[in-house]
Formats: structure tokens, C-alpha cells, sequence
């Protein structure tokens, strides 16, 4: 009786979801290993993976920067996340705010403007300039852009309030009176944030690294504009199969490489999940 | 402890709004420089509003966020509340394909769309990127955070409350409109504003997938940004950011009263 | 009451998006003619001039090197009617058939053009293209810190100047960066020798520690604002940025530089051929070119429009340089796709060198 009075009819419900994702998500997914795995010709081959190891550079080096701006991103949101758990409400409400509203100005004009901050004849370098000046003395100023660096700098900026949001929300949930039992069991400072505190934590901890690290490894925007159009990432070797910017389009090679992002991510998080084990985030679902 | 946090939370103050400033100063600088200041002006705003470019961008940004939102508001609300009822490795399966576009990055999700419509458009003499593929992907990659949003607010439903009011002899329709929906519309809202926001603001994916007669905003500021500077730029980022100041302010002014009814 | 406000609501949705859908592929109605040009290439009042006096809407959007504009028209990604590519662009297009035959009969004005100028490799029999501008690459540095000494022989070493690392900028495309490098080698800029690339992409990779950005048109911000003190670029632009900043000077480097042309061409597939056509004669006309060129300060096809222009910039011979100047630059031609491939992959061997 209950299911005939019952007005939701799941698949209903699920049809025009269900026909979407499997249109616009699976088939465009399957197409890209579809590509992966074949030649112009259309033919099954494994020579586009070889391009994995051609630009082991390339692999190494957006690894390497993403996992150096997410680090740098932990360590800078965890204090301030912490300093934002333990405010009054109204301060939490708007701390907030105050985090997420950079990211409503545009992410390339704000990036533009580092380049205006940052440049040989930047503000800061001009700034250096007349303090020595002050001094009498000379200034050449500091080499602060188009390098790896700058590149860096770009993905804390840009992806900073991913890391403290979650972070934060995880802390706010930690109940005071925890914290408190661990003192009244003799804890000191250092015992209850080692001991309570930070393994609470971990899940905020994990679903910011995410969040930073993915955006930051797929980024080829930050490494044209900070970085000179130097140095590719793993994101300008895409863009450049796909739309050509260098004379030849080649879907092949460019969907290989997404491929590679994809199974890197897919082991990541893998990893972080295994992990996050014992503190196992609400929302449900394994992630992919 | 207290003191080391303070100076902290204001060094990263600094480091967040630092860009914020330098775009806000420069866009009233009478010069044409991003870096020196020659003097104030509002000549940027008056060239911003004489740019059709960057305003006809500005409105199709709107018309594909509006639509998007609410498309994917209305498939992303009926698939929580399909996946809500669905248990175990079905469920899972949903909710697995449903983060897909969550969790790969957005230049991934992008060229493989990309893939998709060229693929498709290929066979079709004629057709091209435009609005439609615009709108599809957006549309695609929105319908996941309205699930997210509404899918908690489904859970903490009281399933009692729609019981009671069947037993009570309302019709089964009425009952989920009248009761299910209200109960789970600050989820369907939070995730229709989420879908828009991030739609108005996506580069990547519109990047790859838009054609030539219609761009969006941040397509357009791309393009400009490879041209010689122009502090238009500025003064339309400006100008962006004010509106949203002023409306987080009133939201947030009028937030309080509203909690303590609830 | 609810359900029906809903079910108002839904309609009013599905209309909605029917009616965008309708105005999105609609896009290319009668009225508007999509012009795809080079970034920083033309008088915008000459625009709402056409738009004036025809009735006819110009969507103008810009691309910054002729590979971006290729993909995007060969992608499908996007319908435009008239396109300015470079010289080899327009034969490599004519070659794949995408250009579209023009009717002369339409542009009256395609007499105004100087015989020099027409009937040249890339269109040897004058059915696609009408030129646009032409010009060479100059190499552009600041008298201000650039010493005198290093600029006297004009060559383009000076683009290979450790003294001036950090302050040397380069072209962000590959033809044109390995053109620079092929001629300090002494190779010819169209070779299709597989081991005359090889070595101008280690020039490049040498080169690649004392580059501080690779440019196109934020050239102007960086060598205006100092930031950097030589780069590469076309004359005309050259111009237009030295006009900005006094202290910037430019030569043709003794070596030799490309020389090209940028043409009119209306796309095969165009719905608008007639209106591309009135476009183009439009801007051929003697009064425009005349205004254009004083904006965009490139080099003009038009003898009429020529003789119009004051005495100056007549005599520039950065912008019309004299015939011995002219004779050590070469045009490009359309590459072999091997060749194409082979550049392609030494670019990305370029940018993934890290030092």
C-alpha cells in the first residue's frame, strides 16, 4: 500500500539525469580513451603513450609545483582556519565571506594584477627601489616573475580559500568539550592539537588538498601569465594538442595526456580515501 | 598565541586583497599603464560602457548562467530525490558518476566535451559551436553541485511529517509539493546559486567550447588580456566586484533576523 | 495552485531556452558579417563606418597568430566570412579548398591596389585574396639601456645578447620564432630539412635562459613599460609602440626577416559572400585606407592611399623599406606537413626544455 501511494517515481525521477550524465559525461569520457588509444586513422594503438614518457619533464614538473602550492596552502589556511574555528559566530560568519569574496572578481584579472605587482618594474620592486634609494643606496631589484616561482604563487593565491574552508568547517565541528576532556586528563597544548585536534581535522585537511591540487595540476593559465609562456605544464600540452597553437591539432596525444591527469587524480584520491579511512567524510559515495 | 594570529590573519588579508587593490586603484588611473599610476579618472568606466563587446559577452555570461542554472536546478532536484530512494551499489554507482565532473579537472571534463561536439558536429554540415554546446556543458557540469546541495537536505528530511500527511488524506502530489519541497528548498536554492555562480564564472570549460559569435565574459577578458593591456578590464572587474559586495553586505544584514525565526 | 505555477514556470523555462536556442544558431542572420582579424589591426571607427553606411552589423573578434585562426575555422568551431591570414596561411587554405573564389565585380576597388602587390605566389592567379597590409619583422630594443655597440651591426644576435638576459623577449609562435632562428643560421625560413630545424630549435633552447616572456601583442605593455628592452616584432606595430615610448628604436636585421602580407579573404562556407565582398571593397576604398593606416601604422597595398599619407611616414623606411632592405627578407611559403609536424613538436620540445 505504501508504494502505491507513493507519488515518486525513482526512475521518473532519474530518467533525465540518468540520459544527461551518461551523453555528456560518460560517452565524451569514453571518447577521450577512445582517442587515447587510437591513431588519426582510427586505428587501436598504444604510440600516444609514449608521449607519457617523451614529456616525463612536463609530468614531473606540474607534479611537483601542484604538490609545493598545496603544501604551501595547508600549512598557510591551517592557522587561519584554526584562528576562524574558534571566533565568535558572527566573526566565523564573516571571516567567511571575507575568504570567498576574491573569488568573485575574475581569476585572469586578478592573476593579471600579480603580474603588475610582481614585475622587475613592479610595485614591489619599485617599492625596494625607494627604500634603498632612501638609503642611498642601488637596487636591481628581485627576479619575482616568470619563473617557477610566480607559477606557485599563482596556484596559493588562486586556490587558497579552497584549503581553508573545508579545513575550517571540519574544526567547527569538533566539540569543545573534546578538547576540554583531553585537558582535564592532563593533555597539554601541544598533546591536544597532535592528539584531538589535528586528527580531527584530517578530513577537512583531505578534501582541501583535493580541491587545491587538482585545479593546480590541470592549471594552463597560472604558467602562461606568472610563468612567461615558458615553461608548459601538463595543462598548456593539452591546450596546445586541442586547439592547435602551435600549427597541429592532434586530439590523439592531447586526450592521451588527460588520460594520464585522470589516472593520476584517480589514484590520488584513491590513496586519500584509503587514508581517510578512519575518518570517513558524510556525503556518501566513493569519489569516481 | 592570540597576538601571532591576529598578525597572521592580517598578512593573509593582505595577500588575498593585494590583487583586489591593485585592480580597483589602477581602473581610475588616467593613464594607460597597469603599473603606473598617472592620475585619477573614470575614463575606463566611460570606455566600459561604450564597449559592446565586452557587454554583449556580459549578457550572453547571464543568459547561459540563468539557463543553466535552472535546467540543471530542475534535473539535478529530480535526480536527488531519484538517488535519495535508490540503495547500495546502485546508489553508489549514481552517486559516482554524478562526481565525476566534480573531481576531474575542469580542462579535462572540457576537452572531452570538446571531443563530443566536434565528433557530433562533424557529421552535421553547417552546425558549429555556439550557445548550444555553451549551454550543454554548463549545464553539464552544474547538474552535479545541485545534486550535492539537495541530496543533504532529502537526508535530514523528516519522512514522518509527509506520512503524517497522507494519513491525513492528502493527496500523495499535493503532500510532495506541499511538504517535501519546502523542506529540501534551501538545498534546491543554495544549489541553483552555486550553478550560477559557477557558471558565470567558468573559463576553462567555455573556453574550449564556445565558437566564435558567442562569448562569454571571461572568454572575452581572455582575449583582451592578449592584446596590450586595457584597463576597461579593470574597471568592469571593479564594477563586478562592487555589485557583489553590496549583496553579500545585504545578505548578510538581513541574515540574522531570518535565523532566529528558524 | 502550486503544481500549476510550476508547470508555468517549466514552460516558461523550455520557452526561454527554445528562444535562446533560436537566437544562438540564428546568430548569422543577414544583417551581421563575422570579421576575424589580427589583435591590434584596425581603426574601430572605420568599422562603425561600414556599419553606417551599408546597414550591415560587423561582429569583429581578434586572433593573435594565424595557427589560433586556423584551428578555430578548421575545427568548425566557428563560421567567420572575411579572415586576414598571412601569405602561407592563405595557400595552405587554398590548398584545403577553404577559402571561397572572390567576384571582383563586387570590389571595384581591387584596381586601387599597386600591381606590386597583386598576382604574388601565395595567389598567383588574384582569385582569393585581397591585400590588407604588408610589412617585415623588425627587431624593436630600447636606446636607453641597450648599448649602442650591440645594435650597430643590426644583426639578430642581439636577441642572443647574455648581457641582456631576462630583458630579451620573443615571438610565442612558432613560425615566426624559428624564422628568426633559421635566418641567424643562415638557413632559409621556408627549409624543409629536417636537420636545419633540429638546429634552429637548439638556437632556441639556448636562447630560452635569457627570455623573459614569450609575447605576442603584450609586447606593448612590456616594451613600453620597460620592462623588457628587445623584442621581435612587425613593423607596424613597431611603429605604433614607438610613437608610445621615444626611446625605443627598431632595425631590420641585416640577417634578413620575414616579409608579409596580410590579405582579405572571405571563408568557402560563408552566408554572407556578397556582404564579405562589400566589406572588403569598403576598406580598399582610398579614404579608409588612408585613416586605417594612420591607426595601425602597417604598411599599405593602395598607391592612391599611398600617395596620401604625409611625407614622414612615406619615408619610414621601417615601414616601406627600400628594395636592398626588401630583397634580403624572405615571404613565407605554406610548409609540407611533415614539416608542419616536425616544427610543431620542436615548439613543445622548446617550451618543455626546463633549465
Amino acid at each position: 500500500m505504501r508504494k502505491n501511494r507513493d507519488p515518486i517515481n525513482k526512475k521518473v525521477m532519474l530518467a533525465p539525469f540518468s540520459g544527461w550524465m551518461v551523453l555528456f559525461v560518460l560517452v565524451p569520457i569514453a571518447l577521450v580513451v577512445y582517442y587515447a588509444f587510437s591513431n588519426a586513422d582510427r586505428q587501436f594503438t598504444l604510440s600516444n603513450l609514449h608521449w607519457m614518457y617523451e614529456y616525463r619533464g612536463t609530468l614531473w614538473l606540474s607534479v611537483k609545483l601542484s604538490v609545493i602550492a598545496t603544501v604551501i596552502c595547508m600549512l598557510l589556511a591551517y592557522p587561519i582556519a584554526y584562528a576562524m574555528s574558534r571566533a565568535s559566530e558572527k566573526v566565523q560568519r564573516n571571516a567567511t565571506l571575507f575568504i570567498m569574496l576574491p573569488m568573485w572578481m575574475n581569476f585572469l584579472v586578478r592573476t593579471y594584477a600579480w603580474m603588475t605587482i610582481l614585475e622587475d618594474t613592479g610595485l614591489v620592486n619599485n617599492a625596494l627601489r625607494g627604500i634603498a634609494g632612501w638609503f642611498g643606496k642601488e637596487f636591481d631589484g628581485l627576479s619575482l616573475i616568470n619563473n617557477h616561482g610566480a607559477i606557485v604563487l599563482g596556484m596559493v593565491y588562486n586556490f587558497l580559500p579552497y584549503m581553508i574552508l573545508p579545513i575550517y568547517t571540519a574544526l567547527t565541528k569538533i566539540s569543545y568539550s573534546l578538547i576540554e576532556a583531553a585537558r582535564d586528563l592532563g593533555a597539554n597544548g601541544g598533546q591536544v592539537f597532535g592528539k584531538v585536534i589535528l586528527p580531527m581535522s584530517v578530513p577537512g585537511i583531505i578534501s582541501g588538498i583535493t580541491m587545491v591540487f587538482i585545479p593546480s595540476i590541470s592549471t594552463f593559465i597560472i604558467s602562461k601569465i606568472l610563468g612567461g609562456g615558458k615553461d608548459f605544464l601538463i595543462g598548456d600540452l593539452i591546450e596546445d594538442y586541442f586547439l592547435g597553437n602551435s600549427g597541429v591539432v592532434n586530439y590523439n596525444i592531447g586526450a592521451a595526456l588527460s588520460l594520464i591527469i585522470m589516472v593520476m587524480i584517480l589514484i590520488a584520491t584513491f590513496m586519500m580515501n584509503h587514508f581517510d579511512k578512519d575518518a570517513k567524510t558524510s556525503g556518501g559515495g566513493s569519489v569516481i | 598565541m592570540k597576538k601571532f594570529l591576529t598578525v597572521y590573519t592580517v598578512l593573509i588579508s593582505v595577500f588575498l586583497y593585494a590583487p583586489i587593490f591593485v585592480v580597483v586603484f589602477f581602473s581610475f588611473n588616467s593613464g594607460t599603464s597597469r603599473a603606473v599610476f598617472e592620475g585619477f579618472s573614470m575614463q575606463w568606466y566611460q570606455e566600459l560602457f561604450q564597449d559592446e563587446l565586452i557587454l554583449k559577452s556580459l549578457y550572453y555570461s547571464v543568459v547561459i548562467a540563468v539557463v543553466s542554472a535552472v535546467v540543471s536546478t530542475v534535473i539535478g532536484t529530480m535526480a536527488a530525490i531519484g538517488i535519495n530512494k535508490l540503495r547500495g551499489f546502485v546508489k553508489s554507482a549514481y552517486l559516482s558518476v554524478n562526481n565525476i565532473p566534480v573531481v576531474n579537472p575542469d580542462i579535462v571534463t572540457a576537452i572531452s566535451m570538446m571531443i563530443l561536439f566536434v565528433f557530433v558536429l562533424s557529421h552535421f554540415n553547417g552546425m558549429e559551436m555556439g550557445f548550444t554546446t555553451l549551454l550543454i556543458a554548463h549545464i553539464t557540469f552544474n547538474i552535479p553541485y545541485v545534486v550535492l546541495s539537495v541530496l543533504p537536505k532529502l537526508k535530514g528530511m523528516d519522512q514522518n511529517i509527509y506520512d503524517a500527511a497522507l494519513d491525513l488524506g492528502c493527496p500523495p502530489v499535493k503532500a510532495f509539493v506541499k511538504v517535501v519541497i519546502p523542506q529540501i528548498m534551501p538545498g534546491i536554492i543554495s544549489g541553483m546559486i552555486m550553478a550560477f555562480t559557477l557558471s558565470l564564472d567558468d573559463f576553462v570549460i567555455s573556453y574550449f567550447n564556445s565558437g566564435a559569435t558567442f562569448q562569454t565574459l571571461p572568454i572575452t577578458i581572455y582575449s583582451m588580456t592578449k592584446k596590450p593591456y586595457n584597463l576597461k578590464l579593470n574597471a568592469l572587474s571593479t564594477l563586478l566586484f562592487a555589485v557583489v559586495l553590496a549583496l553579500m553586505l545585504a545578505v548578510n544584514i538581513k541574515k540574522p533576523a531570518k535565523k532566529k525565526k528558524a | 495552485m502550486i503544481k500549476k505555477s510550476i508547470a508555468v514556470f517549466l514552460t516558461l523555462v523550455l520557452l526561454c531556452t527554445l528562444l535562446a536556442a533560436c537566437a544562438g544558431s540564428g546568430a548569422g542572420n543577414a544583417a551581421t558579417l563575422n570579421v576575424y582579424n589580427w589583435g591590434e589591426y584596425i581603426d574601430q571607427t572605420v568599422l562603425e563606418d561600414f556599419e553606417a553606411e551599408t546597414g550591415i552589423q560587423v561582429n569583429y573578434t581578434t586572433y593573435a597568430n594565424n595557427e589560433e585562426m586556423y584551428s578555430k575555422i578548421v575545427s568548425g568551431a566557428a563560421s567567420y566570412d572575411v579572415i586576414v591570414p598571412s601569405e602561407y596561411m592563405i595557400s595552405k587554405m587554398i590548398e584545403e579548398d577553404l577559402l571561397a573564389e572572390l567576384d571582383f565585380a563586387n570590389i571595384p576597388n581591387y584596381s586601387k591596389i599597386g600591381d606590386d602587390y597583386k598576382g604574388l605566389p601565395y595567389d598567383p592567379d588574384e582569385k582569393y585574396s585581397v591585400p590588407y597590409t604588408w610589412g617585415t619583422v623588425v627587431i624593436v630594443y630600447n636606446t636607453k639601456y641597450v648599448d649602442e655597440a650591440d645594435v650597430e651591426d643590426e644583426s639578430i644576435d642581439l636577441l642572443w645578447n647574455e648581457k641582456y638576459a631576462g630583458k630579451i623577449l620573443m615571438f610565442d609562435n612558432p613560425r615566426d620564432a624559428f624564422a628568426l632562428a633559421m635566418s641567424k643560421l643562415g638557413y632559409s625560413m621556408n627549409s624543409t630539412t629536417p636537420s636545419e630545424w633540429e638546429a634552429a630549435a637548439d638556437e632556441l633552447i639556448a636562447q630560452k635562459h635569457l627570455v623573459q616572456a614569450y609575447v605576442m601583442d603584450q609586447v606593448f605593455d612590456k616594451l613600453i613599460g620597460e620592462e623588457a628592452y628587445i623584442a621581435p616584432y612587425y613593423a607596424g606595430d613597431a611603429m605604433a609602440m614607438m610613437e608610445e615610448n621615444e626611446d625605443l628604436a627598431a632595425y631590420v636585421p641585416v640577417e634578413g626577416a620575414n616579409q608579409f602580407f596580410d590579405s582579405m579573404c572571405v571563408l568557402k562556407n560563408t552566408r554572407h559572400k556578397k556582404e564579405a565582398e562589400q566589406f572588403i571593397n569598403f576598406m580598399c576604398d582610398t579614404e579608409i585606407a588612408v585613416r586605417n593606416a594612420e591607426e595601425v601604422c602597417y604598411a599599405i597595398p593602395q598607391v592612391e592611399a599611398y600617395e596620401e599619407l604625409d611625407e614622414e611616414t612615406k619615408n619610414d623606411t621601417m615601414v616601406y623599406p627600400p628594395a636592398e632592405v626588401l630583397e634580403r627578407c624572405e615571404v613565407f611559403v605554406n610548409l609540407p606537413s611533415e614539416t608542419l609536424e616536425l616544427q610543431s613538436d620542436l615548439w613543445k620540445k622548446l617550451k618543455t626544455h626546463y633549465d
